[in-house]
């Protein structure tokens, strides 16, 4: 998938901005017409939200994470970056919850006049994009903008996206974006990327760009030279994060486990627990599915059509004629998590999941992917082990 | 639609509070088109002025908790093309259908001082328990939104989207953090049916289970999560026995339920 903004440049010279440099960042991007979101505290979570300056950054707060639980904590550094797996994702702004499509109007002689919906030209500044989440970005390109029916207006949001990435430093204990390969250091597809530094020398942030534009806003921007303490400092930091890992995925090709496990034990163990409350798959940054909405008025001489978030845990979400394809809960958590780790391989040429948590996070009764991803490979092993050649 | 007879709307009201079919009346900018549509043929709480069957569309309010209303509700059903109940008491016996699970002799004597005027019925039941229902509109009241997506719908014949999914859904596309997940807060959206559009935790409160059950509950995994934020068994059961009281308490029935029902007498199977 070729990158949403202008092509890359050659790497050019890193540089290190400080705390004003930042805020600097948020200004000549506010300056170029750009609505920037980035993380915020706000009600007991960090939120991603519009940014009027870098000060409305969560500095000093980072977040205790676990199944079904989410903490705000007061750190005892001013790191900005330091938190992982929030509420919502850039999905929230890239592929918005409900979206019209087209209105219709029924004029008194009868004729029809049917409108696409006009989206306005979104231009958007994405201030922390974590590497997971950066990845997440570019498999929701592949779903909604890679096949024969490209999503328009999801493809108008992404090309006013301008992405600025942030490594990680301080993973969560839920996340496990190493095990499918995602992070801790930033991937390809920002404009920016940043890196952030925090010790006796001072708090930085080491920042290169990715794109034309990318460079020519940081060369705006107060710096410095990238020396070498900072260079070295960034990549232990991150290095350091790619040991620290909350969670893992059983080592295993997870396609070939899900194929090989559909009628697996599990399931129901699963299914016991799962609430259907649909929660992951809103969270997850990768979940595209969508429904249709039509709305008529009182008159029947308007109508419109929107889409809107829709979720495989939804009993109505398979329904055909006769009724819904998967009634019980153990077959919808079967379609979710075997989509995300196999059959999204077959349809789309990677993972649906990029190891950010937040599924396990955001499950209030603290379903993990990850746990269930490793039990199924023990139980294939256990199967193996009782019956050599039995399938 | 401008050559036919506009359609003939009905709305009739059994043991309630009549919040429901006051929603009818709180669509201010809706109900001069509305009138414009239909005809409202039956409609107490707005005109004196009634007419008589046949209805093409009846919303009916309330629980069935009389002799008389069960035999009303069967006239009305058959005088009406669509019948739609609206509200927790039509669609699970409401509040009062609290007396399913207790002695309603006791109850009528504390409450009223000359219990010997009143006939009631064992237990509070919803329409459905008597008559073939076309659509349950759910909540407690019932949102203005889904009340005129179901009459716009009928209007232009289609099918209504009311989903049936959990008030979690809604709760996520709001963009609210989850306040079970990020407080500790006893929240019963996993297991309520949508269609308040989270309200209660977009101000970081619990949701408390208005709207009913949604159409995929598992309440053995609801109760333990209830329990570990906090709340004691008596609590759990204060916050499912209400509105909805009967509606949850049919889905209460494993072994990690607090407490588990006897089934009433006359209730749906
Ligand atoms: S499945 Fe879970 S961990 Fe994977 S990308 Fe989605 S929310 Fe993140
Ligand atoms: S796995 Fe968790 S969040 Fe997902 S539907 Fe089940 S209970 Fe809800
Ligand atoms: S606050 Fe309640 S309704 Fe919202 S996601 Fe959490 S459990 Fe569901």
């Amino acid at each position: 998938m070729p990158s949403a903004t202008t092509t890359r440049d050659p790497a050019p010279p890193a540089c290190v901005l400080d705390r004003q440099g930042l805020d600097a960042l948020v200004q000549a991007l506010r300056a170029r017409g750009r609505t920037v979101i980035g993380p915020t505290h706000r009600g007991g979570a960090i939120v991603l939200e519009e940014l009027r300056s870098a000060a409305e950054l969560p500095y000093g707060w980072g977040v205790e994470l676990d199944g079904g639980h989410y903490r705000v904590v007061r750190r005892e550094d001013e790191a900005a970056f330091a938190h992982s797996a929030g509420p919502q994702s850039w999905k929230n702004y890239l592929l918005p919850e409900r979206v019209r499509q087209w209105t219709a109007d029924r004029a008194p002689d009868g004729e029809l006049t049917v409108r696409q919906e006009r989206h306005p030209p979104a231009s958007y500044a994405f201030l922390g994009v974590r590497p997971c989440d950066l990845r997440a970005i570019a498999i929701q390109d592949r779903v909604l903008l890679g096949g024969w029916h490209r999503d328009d207006a999801y493809q108008a949001r992404r090309n006013g996206a301008f992405l600025i990435a942030v490594e990680c430093t301080e993973p969560g204990a839920t996340c496990f974006c190493v095990s499918m390969g995602t992070g801790p250091a930033a991937g390809p597809g920002y404009d920016i990327a940043l890196t952030e530094v925090l010790d006796e020398t001072g708090h930085r942030f080491l920042a290169r760009a990715g794109t034309a534009e990318g460079a020519e806003v940081l060369a705006g921007l107060p710096q410095r030279d990238a020396d070498a303490a900072t260079r070295t400092a960034a990549a232990e930091a991150v290095e350091s994060a790619a040991g620290r890992m909350g969670r893992s995925m059983p080592p295993v090709d997870l396609h070939t486990l899900m194929a090989s496990s559909l009628e697996a034990e599990r399931w129901d163990e699963v299914a016991s627990r799962c609430l259907t409350c649909g929660n992951c798959t809103m969270a997850c940054p990768t979940c595209f599915c969508t429904t249709t909405e039509d709305i008529t008025d009182l008159t029947g001489d308007h109508a419109e059509r929107w889409s809107r978030w829709e979720s495989c845990y939804d009993l109505d979400f398979s329904h055909l004629p006769g009724g819904p394809v998967r009634q019980s809960g153990r077959s919808r958590y079967r379609q979710w998590l075997t989509h995300k780790l196999g059959t999204w391989w077959d349809q789309f040429g990677s993972s649906g999941c990029v190891g950010c948590g937040r599924c396990i996070v955001w499950c209030p009764v603290a379903i993990d992917i990850t746990e269930e991803a490793h039990a199924l490979h023990q139980e294939q092993l256990a199967r193996r082990a009782a019956g050599e050649g039995t399938p | 639609m401008t050559t036919q007879a506009r359609p003939r709307l009905a709305v009739f009201k059994f043991a309630s509070c009549d919040g429901c079919q006051l929603t009818l009346l709180d669509c201010e900018d809706e109900l001069l088109p509305l009138a414009g549509e239909v005809d409202i043929a039956y409609f107490l709480e707005a005109s004196s002025a009634v007419e008589p069957g046949p209805y093409d569309l009846a919303l009916v309010d309330g629980s069935i908790t009389t002799a008389e209303d069960a035999e009303r509700i069967r006239h009305i059903r058959a005088e009406s093309r669509h019948l739609v109940s609206i509200g927790a008491c039509a669609t699970a016996g409401g509040v009062q259908a609290l007396r399913n699970f207790a002695d309603v002799a006791e109850f009528r004597d504390i409450v009223y001082a000359r219990p010997e005027y009143i006939e009631t019925l064992a237990t509070s039941t919803p329409i459905a328990a008597h008559v073939p229902v076309d659509l349950e509109l759910q909540g407690c009241p019932i949102d203005r939104g889904q009340l005129l997506e179901v009459i716009t719908a009928f209007l232009a014949g289609r099918k209504p989207d009311i989903p049936r999914h959990s008030v979690c859904f809604a709760c996520k596309r709001r963009g609210t953090p989850c306040v079970t997940v990020a407080h500790g807060t006893p929240c019963l959206g996993p297991v309520t049916h949508a269609g308040c559009g989270a309200l209660c935790p977009s101000y970081g409160r619990g949701c408390y289970g208005c709207f009913g059950p949604s159409g995929s509950v598992n309440m053995p995994a609801m109760i333990p999560l209830l329990r570990s934020d906090g709340l004691s068994d008596q609590d759990v059961l204060r916050l499912l026995h209400t509105f909805n009281v009967a509606a949850f308490a049919e889905l209460e029935t494993t072994e990690e339920a607090p407490h588990r029902w006897a089934r009433p007498e006359g209730e749906r199977s």
